[in-house]
């Protein structure tokens, strides 16, 4: 009990680590700035193991474990609590955050080790862990927001390490601002949440919302504002359609800070968010099908630009975005749990392919083009391996992981209570465009002839503390998803049965709300896996047919379809939209209107005006000023004579 | 509060008004009936028909008023005796322990001032 | 007949001070002049004394000497606060008056006879004690204030703000007259029982009214904070840092105790005349600091700005009210002690460097200051995670619990337009280059003390405001 009853040591930890490398490794050789900020992550990662031990053993009635240390603070009945909470939804997250983000550090070690400002990137690393874990921990909403903010504080100045390259210090303020965007609805809706419930706990939340009516889908209530709202928070955070624009940029930080906050854990808050909030979302359908129709626009959407980009980090970008609209796709037909599955599976082999991605990338000496690399099978076999185990994962090939939880979701958009055929039918086309786009990857990179200088670029395979992170996460890609394996011979889910608790009420709700849908039948879910697995065969056919059987297709095809093609290379232009509908105004705004009338006009004119005023006309602050004793004990006088008048006036 | 209670001050009023009342026709009747002769030795000051040489506002050495303010508080503070020796015998040790203390402050800055130099006269 | 020895213990801190304060003066003339810093430590050391004898006090909380002081919780967070100042203001002063080369004796023991009085100040719970309090800490100041004698501009401002303050002080002496006439006493409890029996007739009134010019001169509350930003710039940058905390604090604390508890029930009558006031010393605060160039004349209009702002949460007159400001007072303390003894450590020998564009640069060249300054100005301007940012929102927020609207509407407008100057002293320390060679600045220990305890305060403030908001609250409570 150790753990649970001192909560607050899981965060500590990071925090601690982050701390002393910050005060401490500028002037530290490298391997103490690793002792200090891998280490403290290890302790992290062990203390959530014995976090977990513990939490098993605790009964029903004790979960969600709260602890409360003290209160931050209060205004009137506004309260915030500095209270952690655990539950199973808190475990499964804790486990993704801790663990993967312990392989990355042992995985940075190897990566960062010839780069400048080695111990700031740890020390960056640690704070973000700590904001990471305070966000998923959090037991009120505004704790959760610092978690939050911090994560995107981290994840900013992390995307901008190479600071002086100016693409990447541009790239970081694009997320910065870009999430800011979302973060503003979050905040109006935390504002909303507690002027509706009164408070900001998630206890005394849900226990108000599970008490509210539903609301009408054509309601507009104050559950579906507060919903909407939240979820505009999410969007940002988890890049999604309209504001994903950030994440593709943010390939711009170096490749073990893509891995972990950009695939594995920040970029997944939104999905953890909404799932949180499952009580809320539940009474609100409206805002349900909008998570799910943005999360299958983005799924599909994305899919479509990842095929036509040539920077292997920027295929996997998309391929987040796309994977990260599945996860709210699941959330928004009210398959929470499936939704987490797919954020714990796409955590292992997300990470594992930029982790890979960035070995490659080390291998070839920083090239990035994937039109410059090929043949590379042969030379890296290690990365090679690993990257084909995620490649297939991330496809859904049966037994990988990926297949497990992309099929839920799918099958929850078909058959479960909230199903839809139009999702269902973006879902798995989308399934078809990841196999393709994923393939395409691993044949530009690992086959054909090798496209590059051999002479002058030394390809080699990287240091052993790179790849043994890479075999880690290329077992749990495979075995990760073998929780619902029992599902397939009628036995039991039991990912879906630890958090079932998390979801009971929301569950129980769907069920209410649709009376009619029956359980489907154990043959359409085998049906079901049959038809994604060879949607997914389709894709990689595609793949291995434009790229290795008839190599000089793709350049037909691209020059047959070509505005097709040129609009998804260049992302259907939705950044030079966004510049001319959005940034353009916004500078226009604040160029002849901010600063020619509010500045100039208005601010100038006031301080100009109040010299004016005492030069002029003698009453201005400035003539007041004069120095002058006597007039000062004049205006002492008059104070006095006007306060005893206004004293005596109010008594009469 | 009440009335009656401010009507109690009218005859005081009344005698301000008449105070500053007469004092006013005083100064107005002199200025206006009274002759004014503007000549340069009216001006002048007056030194006992001496006839006056070099400035009259010659400064006094500062030492002066120092020498003055210290007489000033240490004989004010001396007067504070007085009360206290009429009420002696109620006060009784009490007041005597109280006045000791008084007095060792008084001290305190006496031996302040003397080692200051504040009694030397340059 | 009297007074038991337990009333001895109620006013150990004062007690404390003063006899350290003629500890100083008596041992003062014995010692070389190159020596004289021993007297600060001395002096710093009576400081602790009486911080720790705040717990003896607290050991015999109640009424002492037939009603004329009360030890409650309320005086002690406020003595705590003044103490406080002082001990850092002290710490903080070493090296100017070396570099003035006005290091004496004198200096400390008249910081510590002025706390004892602001200490008295806010126990009193009677009107002439008060005065004698207001008398002991205004004197003291009116001769720090032109400490630096061999400057014109110091000495001008002392005697301004002598005869200003002695003329203040003659309307707040009238005010207890008129008091005592309608009621017969100058006890509060007496007077608020007075009032509860016959009402608050214009003869009690006015001598209210005189009451607030007294006290609104010392917490500069418009508009009797004309003599404010002379006098700040001329004093002594250390004097000036005392000037603006301990000095507001105790005076705002009687004037909560007279308001609050003595005329409590007559705040009909007074609250708009706080609300006006209240509105004019935020708006002169701040338009007067926009168009200001030098630091320390604009942290001196700074200070009344906030003093508008604490007026706001002194209107709200409820005991959530009286706990803002006092979490306002201590929060205000720590930042702006922090912020003008940065002033008088940049500022170097004859306080040449006190323009704006003499701190550009300071960002690269003094890392360290640099960001201790922009931490007390962010403070100052109320960026959340800061003790400013708190003390507004408790501030304004229990204003807003009275449905004091638009006077809140008005300071949140006014904490905008603060935001614009506060910036401009950051935006000179880093986006300028400096056209000026920056001479050493060597930091000493006491120094860095004084600037690390500050900024951890205000930091603790505004992360952890609780701890502090509770005792505010208990003390607010005690005041009933």
């Amino acid at each position: 009990m150790f753990i649970l009853n001192h909560l607050w040591i899981i965060l500590a930890l990071p925090l601690a680590g982050s701390m002393l490398t910050l005060l401490a490794g500028r002037h530290w050789a490298q391997k103490y700035v690793n002792l200090s900020s891998v280490g403290f992550v290890v302790l992290a990662f062990l203390s959530y193991c014995e976090l977990a031990r513990e939490f098993f053993n605790l009964s029903a009635a004790q979960i969600p474990w709260i602890g409360n240390y003290f209160t931050w603070m209060t205004a009137g009945n506004f309260r915030v609590d500095f209270a952690l909470q655990v539950d199973q939804l808190t475990i499964v997250m804790l486990g993704v955050v801790t663990f993967v983000g312990m392989l990355i550090h042992i995985y940075s070690v190897g990566y960062m080790a010839h780069e400048e400002g080695y111990y700031r990137f740890f020390a960056e690393m640690n704070l973000f862990m700590f904001f990471m874990l305070t966000l998923v921990m959090a037991a009120n909403l505004v704790l959760m927001f610092v978690g939050w903010e911090g994560v995107g504080l981290c994840s900013y100045l992390l995307i901008s390490f190479f600071f002086q390259k100016k693409s990447a210090a541009d790239a970081g303020k694009k997320a910065f601002i870009t999430t800011r965007i979302g973060d503003f609805g979050f905040t109006i809706g935390i504002l909303m949440a507690f002027w509706t419930f009164g408070s900001i706990d998630y206890k005394t939340m849900f226990a108000a919302a599970a008490n509210m009516p539903v609301e009408g889908m054509h309601q507009w209530g104050v559950l579906t504002s507060i919903c909407l709202l939240l979820l505009a928070g999410a969007v940002g955070k988890s890049a999604q359609l309209p504001l994903y624009v950030w994440l593709p940029d943010a390939m711009e930080g170096p490749t073990p800070v893509s891995a972990l906050i950009h695939a594995a854990t920040m970029v997944t808050a939104g999905v953890y968010m909404v799932a949180r909030m499952n009580v809320l979302f539940s009474h609100a359908p409206a805002a349900m099908l909008a998570v799910a129709v943005i999360g299958g626009a983005t799924a599909l959407y994305a899919a479509t630009i990842g095929l036509a980009q040539n920077d292997i980090k920027k295929v996997l970008a998309y391929s987040t975005i796309s994977q990260l609209g599945y996860m709210f796709l699941a959330c928004g037909v009210g398959a929470y749990a499936a939704g987490i599955f797919h954020l714990m599976t796409h955590a292992f082999f997300k990470a594992l392919l930029f982790l890979a991605a960035g070995s490659v990338i080390h291998a070839m000496g920083g090239q990035q083009d994937m039109q410059h690399m090929g043949g590379l099978r042969k030379k890296i076999p290690w990365t090679f391996g690993t990257m084909l185990v995620a490649t297939l994962a991330i496809s859904g090939a049966p037994l990988f992981a990926g297949f497990f939880s992309k099929d839920e979701i799918l099958f929850d958009a078909y058959a479960g209570p909230n199903a839809n055929m139009v999702l269902y039918v973006v879902g798995i086309s989308a399934a078809l465009l990841t196999a393709c786009y994923m393939f395409r990857l691993i044949f530009l990179t690992f086959y054909g002839k090798p496209r590059y200088d051999e002479h002058h670029v030394h390809v080699h395979e990287s240091p052993k503390v790179m790849l043994a992170p890479l075999v880690i996460l290329a077992i749990l890609s495979v075995i990760g998803g073998w929780f619902v394996l029992p599902t397939y011979w009628g036995g039991k889910d039991y990912f879906q049965g630890f958090l079932d608790p998390v979801f009971a009420s929301s569950t129980a709700l769907a069920a209410k709300m649709h009376p009619a849908w029956t359980e489907p039948p154990h043959s359409l879910e085998l049906t079901m896996a049959a038809i994604a697995v060879g949607v997914a065969f389709v894709g990689f056919l595609i793949a291995w047919y434009l790229y290795i059987r008839k190599p000089a297709l793709p350049n037909k095809v691209a020059n047959a379809f070509g505005p097709v093609y040129k609009l998804l290379l260049n992302k259907y232009y939705v950044d030079e939209l966004y510049g001319a509908i959005i940034i353009g105004p916004l500078i226009w705004i604040s160029r002849n209107v901010l600063w020619k009338v509010i500045d100039v006009g208005l601010i100038d004119g006031t301080v100009n005006g109040l010299a004016f005023l005492s030069r002029e006309s003698g009453v201005g602050l400035r003539r007041m000023q004069s120095g002058n004793t006597r007039s000062y004990a004049a205006w002492v006088v008059i104070g006095a004579v006007a306060v005893t008048v206004f004293f005596v006036w109010m008594v009469r | 509060m009440n009335g009656s209670y401010l009507d109690s001050y009218a005859p005081l009023l009344l005698m301000f008004l008449l105070a500053a009342g007469l004092a006013a026709v005083l100064i107005i009747a002199s200025s206006v009936v009274g002759r004014h002769l503007k000549v340069r030795a009216k001006d002048q000051p007056y030194e006992c028909g001496i006839r006056p040489t070099g400035d009259a506002r010659e400064p006094y050495s500062v030492h002066f008023y120092m020498v003055a303010m210290i007489f000033i508080l240490f004989d004010i503070e001396a007067i504070f005796l007085y009360p206290w020796a009429i009420v002696f015998k109620q006060l009784n040790m009490f007041g005597f322990v109280e006045m000791l203390l008084y007095i060792a402050i008084l001290v305190v800055g006496y031996i302040y001032l003397w080692k200051k130099g504040a009694l030397e006269w340059k | 007949m009297f007074p038991p020895l337990q009333d001895l213990y109620r006013i150990a801190p004062e007690l404390v001070l003063c006899a350290f304060g003629m500890l100083v003066m008596l041992i003062d003339p014995f010692v070389p002049a190159t020596r004289k810093r021993s007297m600060g430590w001395l002096a710093f050391a009576g400081t602790l004394v009486a911080l720790a004898s705040l717990r003896w006090a607290a050991l015999n909380q109640g009424s002492a000497y037939s009603g004329l002081f009360r030890v409650d919780m309320f005086s002690l967070f406020v003595h705590a606060i003044v103490i406080g100042v002082s001990a850092l203001a002290i710490l903080g002063s070493f090296d100017y008056l070396d570099r003035e080369n006005i290091q004496r004796g004198e200096y400390y023991a008249l910081i510590l006879f002025a706390t004892a009085g602001m200490g008295i100040l806010a126990g009193s719970t009677e009107l002439i004690t008060a005065f004698v309090g207001l008398e002991m800490s205004s004197i003291s100041t009116y001769i720090l204030v032109g400490f630096r004698r061999t400057v014109l501009k110091s000495n001008e401002s002392s005697l301004k703000y002598f005869l200003l303050g002695s003329f203040a002080t003659a309307f707040f002496l009238y005010g207890i007259a008129l008091t005592y006439g309608a009621t017969r006493s100058t006890r509060f409890d007496v007077v608020n029982q007075a009032i509860a029996a016959h009402g608050a007739g214009p003869l009690l009134i006015l001598g209210l009214g005189l009451i607030f010019v007294g006290l609104g001169f010392k917490v500069v509350a418009a508009p009797f904070q004309i003599y404010t930003p002379d006098v700040y710039e001329g004093a002594p940058t250390p004097v000036t840092a005392i000037l603006a905390c301990g000095p507001k604090a105790a005076a705002f604390a009687v004037m909560l105790r007279i308001f609050y508890s003595a005329f409590g029930s007559a705040s009909h009558v007074w609250f708009w005349a706080i609300w006006v006031s209240a509105i004019l010393t935020m708006c002169i605060g701040n338009f007067a600091a926009l168009v200001q160039t030098n630091v320390k004349r604009l942290l001196a209009y700074s200070s009344i700005a906030h003093a508008g702002y604490i007026l706001v949460a002194f209107a709200a007159a409820s005991e959530i009210g009286v706990a803002a400001v006092l979490f306002y007072l201590a929060a205000y303390a720590a930042m702006t002690l922090g912020a003008f003894l940065i002033v008088a450590h940049v500022g170097g020998t004859n306080e040449q460097r006190l323009n704006i564009e003499d701190y550009a640069g300071l960002g690269t060249k003094h890392p360290w200051i640099a960001a201790c300054f922009a931490l007390f100005l962010f403070s100052l301007l109320g960026l959340p995670a800061t003790g400013g940012f708190l003390g507004k929102l408790y501030a304004f927020q229990s204003a807003l619990d009275q449905r004091i609207v638009w006077l809140v509407v008005i300071a949140a407008v006014n904490s905008v337009i603060g935001a614009y100057y506060y910036l401009k002293v950051v935006v000179a320390m880093y986006f300028h280059e400096s056209n000026k060679e920056w001479a050493p600045m060597p930091m000493r220990a006491p120094m860095f003390v004084v600037l690390l305890l500050t900024a951890i305060a205000t930091i603790y403030f505004g992360v952890l405001p609780n701890r502090l908001m509770e005792l505010a609250i208990a003390s607010a409570r005690s005041l009933r």
